[in-house]
């Protein structure tokens, strides 16, 4: 099939119309429908997904299933996957019927809710194919739609706050990058990312007004493109919009935002910042490693205090992005494989544990810390179900957590050996975070009345959390079945980035190159 | 030769006659009530077919009474848009006007008057003729502003708009009278010639400076923006509605006609004019509309925006500026068509509501015409995959190419904060307060526009409907 991406980029789409236009009416039958009809354009979605992963072909480094056609002046409408992105659809499409069921028990304008995510599924998927600047920008920033709707209508009590958080606070971002690539497209003269890869930007010194900015138009763009990708992922700093958003989302919405929206910002670095602006990352490399570990420290410490669920999880979620960003600026072979794949084991993990949260939030309506203890006695499965992901979270070997945390340690290590010191007491802080707030939901006597007809999860939670439980322990004990796929096009990336560093920086960094 | 000038001008020539014969047929008709919905129709239905028979007439540049009058690719794709839009209004304001017993045959009539007006300042070669279009078009528009009488703030709104309009004709006479003398021409192509052998003057440049004030004005790019939004909300919403589309393509087009043809050779010199207007624009649309619960104010503040990214085409001074200006005013006008044909229709209790606040949860009420809106209004806010969003893209791109980049940058901070009111109203609608529902009917034809537009804003996504080529087209014979 020679649109497979764009098959699997519009089939959710193709749903939400028919939502939008077939399904009338309020009553039990119609929400129904609405529900069943999301969930079957999902898995039909995760099922044409899975064609892409067959026939892709995990030796070749290049973009596969390429499709190309003309769009606005200059512009192309051109999609693609490799090794690098590949994943993140698989994971987009693997999420999603899980995220809508976990809806099952929404009441409130349940059509609008299916056509928001599904809209959704489809924009993030584009995003992961696009190989035109523009057209990745318009599905980047086309997501804030749905996203801002959901938080909005679906949110809690401060929901109004935070989706214009969330909005305003991408937006700002995002525009930024986008002169950047208008910029981009004048000199190379297009906007096709394959021909992108291949150009060389200007990085001879420039001076504005007096300064002088080594690294010239590349470290400008290296800028505009990191104030988007640092707000989406997000770096301390600029995180403060994250814990506001998925304290107010429901819980489907979290899920979405930590498992797959947070990627983008990874995703991005990976695909525009390194390869394209190399002179500019090899310049910038100290100040994000600064920046990460500063969120690995400083965002876990900040979990520790916290006295709401989801706004813990969210904090944390932070801090592995620190890893992420770690990784990727570590610049070899270990720290991006180990970037992506936490990436990849962190929407698993995050994603379940946003669901664990929903678990006890359907049943107790609230999310406080204090509100909870001893659930173990009347909620074994969920016990067992949360000590798992608990696990995972800090990185307990054999769950995927460990590997990805690994890696990017082993890679920052290979970088700077005082960036992997400061990130490996994040470790430790995540175990602190982690298990004193297992131990105070779980663990201890059960002596609130409230929680004493507390049940147990459901069938279809049990079923929910199921594939994620499989995968997160199947990629904890053979990491090789991601790490096979990312490889070739991880080292394609990391040659051409030390072969454009290495021409132009006489130093340090060309004895990194040489080995 | 008379007979080729006179076949050059024949629409304007028409449209003239067309209006007074309206005139006459409403003067000595008897049943003038009926006679005005039908002149109202009839007015319409010309503008349309006007706008097709220019659209598709012959290619080619044609020039009457020695380069008074040009009838370019430009002013043809500006024609276009302004007839199609005025046309639209007129259709969408029918109702309104019925319902508060303000459907006299003077409106069309007027409109009519004021579109020849329009059509004569696009056209424009020569200083004189773009004033007497400029005139033209303004009288018309002083008149219909106020077109409540009995309405304090509609005679407000006109008078306001009179006496401002009238110092903003002061200043641009002024300014072609230096010009005049400096040049010793006011044909454009003289100008442009005198321009290109002697460079400009000191004495030219203060001409041209406050030419750029009175046109500025009449595309009301801040600091001349004043009379805007009491205008816009003093007006009947028929008239505000009209104000936002027609004429404000006719004066960015006439601005572009008068700095592309006379003085482009001198890019250079008014650039940073164009650029500071651009950005002042830009950042006090979005900023002061965010205190503005009116409706209407806020449409005001957020054309003040638009005319800013509208100008920062203009001020990239290059083919693509001008190829993206027109881009960004027929998207604009269709934007405003959509969102006016729902204004028009925000009554409650058969009194007119501006509040928007009105709109709580209208989601829940009307959800097919919330979600229209809500379309519109991401494109306003140029979010993609909304049409919008490229119109900006356009003009972005134009003004990096240009190699203002700082401009580019200040325009899509701008974007961000004017985002926000355009979100309050999507709030407002989707997740507000529950406000006591509106209670106006939705006529069959509004329902047309407000859906039509807003399908635009996303259809529009594929291939923007060829728009960028037609107005590639245009802008290629300004430049020639």
């Amino acid at each position: 099939m020679d649109n497979l991406l764009s098959l699997v980029t519009f089939l959710p789409l193709i749903g939400a119309a028919v939502l939008m236009f077939f399904l009338r009416g309020e009553d039990e039958m119609a929400v129904r429908n609405a529900k069943l009809l999301a969930l079957i354009t999902t898995v039909a979605t995760l099922f044409a997904s899975l064609f892409i992963l067959a026939g892709f072909d995990s030796e070749n480094p290049g973009f596969q299933m390429v499709e190309e056609g003309a769009w606005l002046g200059g512009l192309t409408y051109k999609m693609g996957v490799d090794g690098i992105s590949v994943l993140f659809v698989m994971l987009t499409t693997f999420l999603m019927p899980i995220v809508i069921g976990a809806s099952w028990k929404v009441e409130h304008r349940v059509k609008e809710y299916m056509i928001a995510f599904l809209v959704l599924e489809t924009l993030m998927i584009g995003v992961f194919c696009a190989l035109d600047l523009v057209l990745f920008y318009v599905f980047f920033e086309a997501g804030l739609i749905p996203m801002f709707l959901i938080v909005g209508i679906w949110g809690g009590k401060d929901r109004i706050y935070a989706s214009f958080k969330f909005f305003l606070y991408t937006l700002l971002g995002s525009v930024l990058m986008l002169v950047a690539m208008i910029a981009m497209w004048y000199d190379a003269g297009t906007t096709d990312i394959v021909r992108l890869l291949n150009h060389e930007f200007s990085s001879s010194t420039l001076s504005i007004m007096g300064w002088q900015i080594a690294g010239g138009a590349q470290t400008l763009m290296w800028l505009a493109f990191f104030a988007s990708f640092a707000v989406k992922m997000p770096m301390w700093p600029v995180h403060t919009w994250l814990p506001d958003a998925h304290v107010q989302a429901p819980t489907a919405g979290s899920v979405v935002l930590a498992a797959i929206l947070l990627k983008m910002g990874g995703y991005g670095f990976l695909r525009f910042s390194v390869p394209m602006f190399p002179i500019a990352t090899d310049l910038m490399q100290n100040f994000v490693f600064f920046l990460s570990v500063a969120a690995i420290m400083l965002t876990s410490l900040i979990a520790l205090v916290q006295e709401d669920m989801k706004k813990l999880i969210a904090y944390s979620s932070v801090a592995h992005m620190g890893f992420v960003t770690m990784g990727i600026f570590a610049l070899n072979q270990q720290g991006l494989d180990g970037a992506i794949f936490q990436m990849i084991s962190h929407g698993f993990i995050s994603g379940a544990l946003f669901l664990a949260v929903g678990v006890v939030y359907d049943r107790m309506h609230t999310r406080d810390i204090t509100a909870y203890g001893g659930l173990v006695v009347r909620m074994p499965v969920y016990a067992l179900i949360f000590m798992l992901f608990t696990m995972g979270n800090v990185g307990l070997p054999g769950t995927s957590g460990f590997v990805g945390e690994f890696l990017t340690l082993t890679g920052a290590f290979k970088a700077n050996t005082w960036v992997a010191f400061g990130a490996t007491t994040g470790v430790i802080f995540s175990a602190t975070y982690a298990l004193w707030l297992y131990r105070r939901v779980v663990f201890g006597d059960l002596i609130k009345e409230s929680l004493k007809t507390i049940t147990d999860m459901d069938g279809r939670e049990k079923l929910l959390f199921a594939p994620l439980v499989f995968f997160t322990i199947l990629l904890g004990i053979y990491p090789s079945l991601v790490l096979d796929m990312i490889g070739p096009s991880v080292s394609a990336l990391l040659e051409n980035y030390n072969a454009a560093v290495g021409t132009v920086v006489e130093t340090a960094t060309n004895a990194t190159a040489a080995h | 030769m008379l007979s080729t000038d006179i076949s050059v001008i024949l629409p304007e020539l028409l449209l003239a006659v067309y209006a007074m014969a309206a005139l006459m047929w409403g003067v000595y008709s008897k049943n003038t009530e009926a006679v005005s919905g039908m002149i109202l129709w009839m007015t319409a239905i010309v503008f349309a077919v006007f706008g097709a028979w220019i659209g598709f007439s012959p290619e080619g540049t044609s020039t009457a009474f020695n380069g008074a009058f040009i009838n370019d690719g430009f002013a043809r794709f500006s024609k276009v848009t302004l007839l199609w839009g005025g046309a639209a209004m007129l259709v969408l304001s029918r109702e309104y006007l019925a319902r508060n017993n303000l459907l006299k045959f003077e409106f069309p009539v007027l409109l009519s008057l004021s579109a020849v007006g329009m059509m004569m300042m696009v056209s424009a070669g020569d200083l004189m003729a773009m004033y007497m279009g400029l005139e033209l078009q303004s009288l018309a528009l002083y008149v219909i502003a106020a077109f409540r009488r009995d309405s304090l703030r509609s005679t407000e709104a006109g008078l306001k708009y009179f006496v401002l309009g009238a110092i903003s004709s002061g200043l641009l006479l002024y300014g072609a009278s230096l010009v005049y003398g400096y040049t010793g021409t006011t044909v454009f192509s003289g100008i442009s010639s005198v321009v290109g052998e002697e460079g400009i003057g000191l004495g030219l440049l203060i001409g041209l400076v406050f030419l750029c004030t009175g046109m500025a004005f009449k595309v009301s790019a801040v600091p001349f923006h004043m009379w805007t939004p009491d205008v816009y909300e003093g007006s009947p919403t028929p008239v505000t509605g009209f104000f936002a589309t027609a004429p404000k393509v006719a004066a960015a087009a006439m601005f572009a006609r008068v700095l592309f043809d006379a003085f482009g050779g001198a890019v250079a010199e008014w650039q940073q004019i164009l650029a500071f207007l651009s950005v002042a624009s830009m950042f006090l649309g979005s900023i002061a509309a965010i205190g503005q619960t009116n409706i209407k104010r806020l449409m005001a503040y957020s054309s003040i925006g638009h005319m800013g990214f509208a100008l920062m085409g203009l001020a990239a001074g290059t083919e693509q500026g001008a190829q993206a200006l027109l881009i960004y005013m027929a998207i604009y006008v269709t934007m405003n068509v959509g969102v006016f044909a729902f204004i028009l229709n925000m009554e409650r209790d058969g009194r007119p509501v501006t509040d928007i606040y009105a709109l709580g949860m209208y989601s829940t009420v009307q959800p097919g015409r919330a979600l229209a809106l809500a379309a519109l209004m991401f494109s306003l806010a140029g979010i993609p995959p909304m049409v919008g969003f490229f119109g900006k893209f356009y003009v972005l791109t134009a003004a990096v190419n240009a190699g203002l980049v700082w401009l580019a940058v200040a325009g899509v901070v701008a974007s961000v904060i004017g985002a926000f009111y355009y979100l309050r109203i999507i709030f407002v609608m989707y997740f507000g307060e529950k406000a006591d529902p509106m209670t106006g009917t939705m006529p069959v034809l509004h329902w047309v526009f407000l859906g039509g537009a807003s399908a635009a804003m996303i259809l529009g996504t594929i291939n923007l409907f060829g728009i960028p080529t037609l107005a590639g087209l245009a802008a290629a014979t300004l430049l020639r």
